[in-house]
């Protein structure tokens, strides 16, 4: 008993050090699954009213571009709007929509690292969730992977966690899209067979079987693309319309169905 | 006295942690190049100190910078490390004259306090690159960032450090 107390006195420091060591790593291990800790993200009150704060001061300097950017979408939707034949009289019923949008701004971003998060300034209480998809007015950005009071995380698509339901617009050959962490303006779809024709430059929409995306989302356009190694299927680099090191305003885009749909596809899972 | 070294401390700690998550996170010179400033906190803490407090605030550090930067626990992991190894590498860059109880790091060759900051730096990012890659296939991909990365923090610790000198005769 003298001798265990006297080792423990005597290497108190590095059991210490082993015991916090520890710690970290379990910690590090844990968030390469999917569901991380619930406090310990930027998305808590602290680190978010920080970075929120800074961005209310650093917004100022880049108001005269942000706003060019949404004149520039006011105009598409508007000549979209315009060119649509109308009825005399529309029904409006909000029960019939399918999703519902939500504005945000983003006060983190990050892009350089292997798992990038991005952090935004809407939370529960404006009505975010998890599993939410994130979009901006040029591409898709990432989906909700937590959210506190008034913050969220969003796992950005440069995220080796990523994984995402996408097609080739005009088809319904869909993939997954993947990044593989070298370049940030660049992701990579597996999983199209190589019966499909594909073109340089076509471009790549987000797919009908996600939930979390309305179909038809634009994510990019092919840069580059050749037959994996059991040559029955491609490997594409998508260039990306985003530019990941420039984003401020998001959507978030909520769909209503999205519990129905998990529920039925839960039900298939357990009949098999 | 001790009051004025408690608040130095704590100042330095918040500073720090600010400057990086608020500035150098944000950098990405060259795209992937985020000098980490913070380990000028482990560079700077005085050095007669209890261990055991010196490595429980440098689990701190690393946990504060964190929850900043979403990437759980590698700071952390990596920081804990380098504040366990300190004592070793003063030993190994100064000798025996740090066993001495008037040894003062301003009164050390400028060549000794770069080569101890240098080598905190590396052992500092080997861990947390290696950590945040996981994989041995990428070891290139891990020296590289090890490599530009860490001279990226060396200059800027450097700077700050000439910058905010502690010696003050």
């Amino acid at each position: 008993m003298q001798q265990i107390i006297n080792f423990i006195l005597r290497y108190k420091i590095t059991l210490l050090y082993l015991l916090l060591l520890t710690i970290s790593l379990a910690f590090t291990v844990q968030s390469h699954s999917y569901h991380r800790s619930r406090y310990f993200n930027s998305a808590n009150w602290l680190s978010g009213s920080i970075y929120n704060t800074m961005d209310d001061v650093s917004n100022y300097f880049s108001l005269g571009e942000i706003n060019r950017e949404l004149l520039e979408e006011n105009r598409r939707l508007r000549s979209l709007l315009y060119n649509t034949e109308v009825k005399d009289s529309i029904e409006l019923d909000t029960a019939a929509l399918n999703y519902s949008l939500l504005s945000a701004r983003i006060i983190k971003n990050s892009y350089s690292n292997q798992d990038n998060y991005i952090t935004i300034n809407k939370g529960e209480n404006q009505g975010v969730e998890q599993d939410m998809g994130v979009i901006t007015a040029l591409g898709i950005l990432g989906i909700v992977e937590k959210t506190s009071n008034n913050y969220a995380a969003v796992q950005s698509i440069l995220n080796t966690k990523s994984n995402i339901n996408a097609k080739i617009k005009g088809t319904d050959n869909f993939g997954s899209l993947k990044w593989n962490t070298k370049r940030f303006d660049e992701v990579q779809l597996e999983d199209i067979p190589r019966l499909v024709k594909l073109l340089v430059g076509d471009t790549i929409v987000t797919g009908a079987r996600s939930s979390i995306f309305p179909e038809n989302v634009p994510i990019g356009t092919i840069k580059k693309f050749d037959l994996n190694t059991s040559q029955s299927f491609y490997n594409i680099d998508v260039q990306l319309f985003n530019d990941m090191t420039n984003l401020k305003n998001v959507y978030i885009i909520n769909n209503p169905n999205r519990a129905e749909i998990l529920e039925l596809e839960n039900d298939l899972d357990n009949d098999r | 006295m001790t009051g004025s070294r408690y608040f130095i401390n704590i100042l330095r700690f918040t500073l720090l942690v600010l400057v990086q998550v608020l500035v150098f996170n944000r950098l990405n010179f060259f795209g992937f190049i985020n000098p980490m400033i913070y380990i000028l906190f482990l560079y700077w803490y005085p050095i007669k100190e209890n261990r055991a407090v010196f490595i429980g605030i440098g689990f701190l550090l690393g946990f504060v910078i964190d929850i900043f930067s979403d990437t759980l626990a590698l700071h952390a992991a990596a920081t804990v490390s380098i504040a366990y190894l300190r004592p070793t590498i003063m030993r190994f860059v100064f000798g025996i004259n740090y066993e001495f109880q008037s040894f003062k790091l301003s009164n050390t060759t400028r060549a000794q306090q770069i080569t101890f900051l240098a080598l905190l730096i590396v052992a500092h990012h080997m861990i947390f690159f290696t950590l945040e890659i996981f994989s041995l296939p990428n070891l290139l991909v891990i020296l590289k960032k090890v490599i530009f990365t860490g001279i990226g923090t060396l200059i800027l610790c450097l700077l700050f450090s000439s910058l905010f000198s502690v010696q003050k005769e």
